[in-house]
């Protein structure tokens, strides 16, 4: 139901906007030629018959021929989609697992003299935006102490349908600074989040239990309370993926990261409407999935979900 | 007169919120640090040292000037100059009034459209307000940065690239503006929730005052407490998302650089070694959001203490 929303969205996009030819021809091609290429592109079919049209191509994974490229958008995207990917899913991982971290400290350790420290860099992460980070890293690393290259992916080996940057010390070399930038912002709000989240569950009755119980006061951190708390941040998370990936447009544009975002803001500058409305088709559909695994990995990990639906359907 | 305007003093010297500000460190270094920029942006024609626009006063003997502390820096540039000669403090000056002009206008518009949705939503109800929240939900997961190039990308489609350039602050504003109104309706839906059933709109629905008085005279000023705070960060998200559109190459022409813009050119001398073209104006950002946010924290607190 979305993706109709967002295909229809994107084809309104890709037909009411501005004049395909214009921007595709040269001011000197006259206007015979430009009916041609009108009547190639099927510009002059109605429009109902256009929209089933971009459907099901879109469905076959065809969105047309960049305007700008001269090369078909699925090409253009699947080669760009790995350098993306990977940005994404690195960033994703450091910003949770560090997030995770440094919020359960500074939920545990609240007075601690390192948990103000952690938390006034997190307001100022906030402040911070994206690609300003982005110039300081790479000013830092890269101009200065010059140990880290400051734009592209590196050596990529090519494994037909996927091109990797992990197999080469240059291509893991290229990933930490773009990765480390986009993580920044995410972590800041998983950091405030897990702190909040640890806070509460610690004054609950089943840790004060625990406690007296007499089970040692790690394992009541790690194994009892950090369960409770990481369920809000799998929703975060799973939000956050699909900001992640816009954000990657910002991060991309710094590094010179030839992923998809570098491809879209390129797009917007020239007002390439294929690759627009195929970014668009392609977030939406990540936007859909995630919040299917995120449903799904609630089953899994909270017991009273499972429950509650197990007493439904029996 | 004078009487008057004593006791509005006093009484603001009363309030609660005058104490709280007072109590405050952080609350009054970051509005001092405001009230310094907002000053200077807005008056900048008397404030600084240079018109970065005025082509008689540019001299590229003078370009890539590093800031007057370094050897070769000169006392006239205290940050220096960039690639045109261009007093960097001037410049920095000049665009932070476009930031914060498009940041302001941006947050109005998303305020209006937001608090005006939300509050109808809040007090009509029914499928009006479904759909309202809906449509915020829906947005909501959108991020706003991609919905702001999105509209940005569309805009550019349909105005003429020659009309482009006049229009670029406007279809700016609009962007982000819209972007942003799903916060200012839900918060605002919320508290007219909360509101709508109290006596007073009781008593001025049965004395038979219209409903858009109720809402617009009688509601409105009620809810405006929390709209303010998320108004304020809203501020600081509408600044860093103007500078980041800009940065981006797609935010106001180059011709009017706004700080994102100035970021953007700087970025290209970084490796060459003028690292100051990017740095102040990256620095004098940063400082400015982080004093909206400051603010923002501390309006939150004082403001409205339920407000997650």
């Amino acid at each position: 139901m979305v993706m109709l929303v967002v295909a229809f969205v994107s084809f309104s996009l890709f037909n009411f906007v501005g004049d395909p030819i214009n921007n595709m021809v040269g001011e000197e091609t006259s206007d015979e030629e430009r009916d041609q290429i009108r009547e190639d592109l099927g510009l002059n079919d109605p429009v109902h018959i256009q929209f089933i049209r971009f459907t099901g191509n879109a469905l076959k994974g065809n969105f047309g021929i960049s305007y700008q490229l001269r090369r078909p958008v699925s090409e253009l995207i699947t080669e760009r989609l790995p350098a993306t990917l990977e940005l994404v899913v690195i960033s994703a991982i450091i910003a949770l697992v560090s997030g995770t971290l440094l919020g359960v400290y500074t939920g545990i350790n609240r007075k601690g003299f390192l948990s103000d420290v952690i938390l006034a860099i997190s307001l100022l992460g906030v402040s911070l935006p994206t690609f300003v980070i982005g110039i300081l890293f790479i000013y830092l690393f890269a101009v200065i102490l010059g140990i880290l290259p400051s734009f592209g992916r590196g050596e990529v080996v090519d494994l037909g349908f996927w091109s990797t940057g992990f197999l080469t010390l240059s291509g893991l070399k290229a990933i930490i600074l773009p990765s480390v930038t986009l993580s920044l912002f995410q972590m800041t709000y998983i950091i405030r989040l897990v702190r909040a989240e640890m806070m509460e569950i610690l004054q609950t009755d089943y840790i004060k239990f625990a406690r007296a119980r007499g089970i040692n006061e790690k394992s009541i951190h790690y194994k009892h309370a950090l369960k409770n708390g990481l369920i809000p941040v799998i929703t975060i998370a799973g939000i956050n993926i699909g900001t992640l990936i816009a954000f990657s447009i910002i991060t991309e544009t710094v590094f010179q990261w030839p992923g998809m975002g570098f491809l879209f803001i390129q797009a917007v500058k020239f007002v390439d409407i294929p690759i627009m409305s195929a970014y668009l088709v392609f977030i939406a559909f990540v936007f859909v999935m995630i919040n299917f695994i995120v449903d799904i990995l609630y089953y899994f990990i909270d017991p009273r979900i499972r429950v509650k639906s197990e007493a439904v359907s029996g | 007169m004078a009487s008057q305007r004593l006791t509005l003093l006093s009484r603001i010297k009363d309030s609660d919120i005058y104490f709280s500000f007072i109590k405050s460190p952080t609350a009054i270094v970051s509005s001092v640090i405001l009230v310094i920029i907002f000053f200077c942006s807005f008056f900048v024609e008397f404030v600084a040292p240079f018109n970065p626009f005025d082509p008689s006063s540019l001299s590229l003997m003078e370009a890539f000037t590093p800031p007057s502390w370094s050897e070769k820096g000169m006392t006239k540039y205290i940050l220096g100059t960039d690639g045109q000669g261009r007093d960097m403090l001037s410049t920095i000056l000049y665009g932070s009034r476009i930031s914060l002009i498009v940041g302001f206008s941006a947050i109005l518009f998303s305020l209006l459209l937001g608090v005006t949705l939300g509050l109808t939503a809040g007090y009509f109800g029914g499928k009006y307000e479904m759909i309202v929240m809906r449509l915020t939900d829906v947005q909501l997961t959108v991020p706003s940065i991609l919905m702001a190039l999105l509209v940005d990308g569309i805009a550019r489609g349909i105005i003429s690239r020659e009309l482009h350039d006049e229009m670029a602050i406007y279809v700016l504003i609009f962007a982000i503006g819209i972007s942003e109104w799903p916060q200012f309706a839900r918060v605002s839906r919320a508290a007219t929730l909360v509101e709508k059933n109290k006596d007073y709109v009781s008593a001025s629905t049965i004395i038979g005052v219209s409903n858009i008085l109720i809402m617009f005279k009688h509601i409105l000023p009620n809810i405006m407490r929390p709209v303010l705070v998320i108004g304020t960060i809203g501020l600081a998200l509408a600044i860093i998302a103007e500078s980041t559109l800009s940065f981006l190459g797609v935010g106001v022409p180059p011709t009017t650089p706004s700080l994102g813009t100035l970021i953007r050119i700087g970025n290209d001398f970084l490796f060459s070694g003028e690292w100051w073209i990017t740095f102040f104006p990256a620095i004098f950002l940063v400082l400015l959001a982080f004093s909206i946010n400051l603010l923002g924290d501390w309006m939150r607190d004082t403001l409205n203490p339920k407000l997650n």
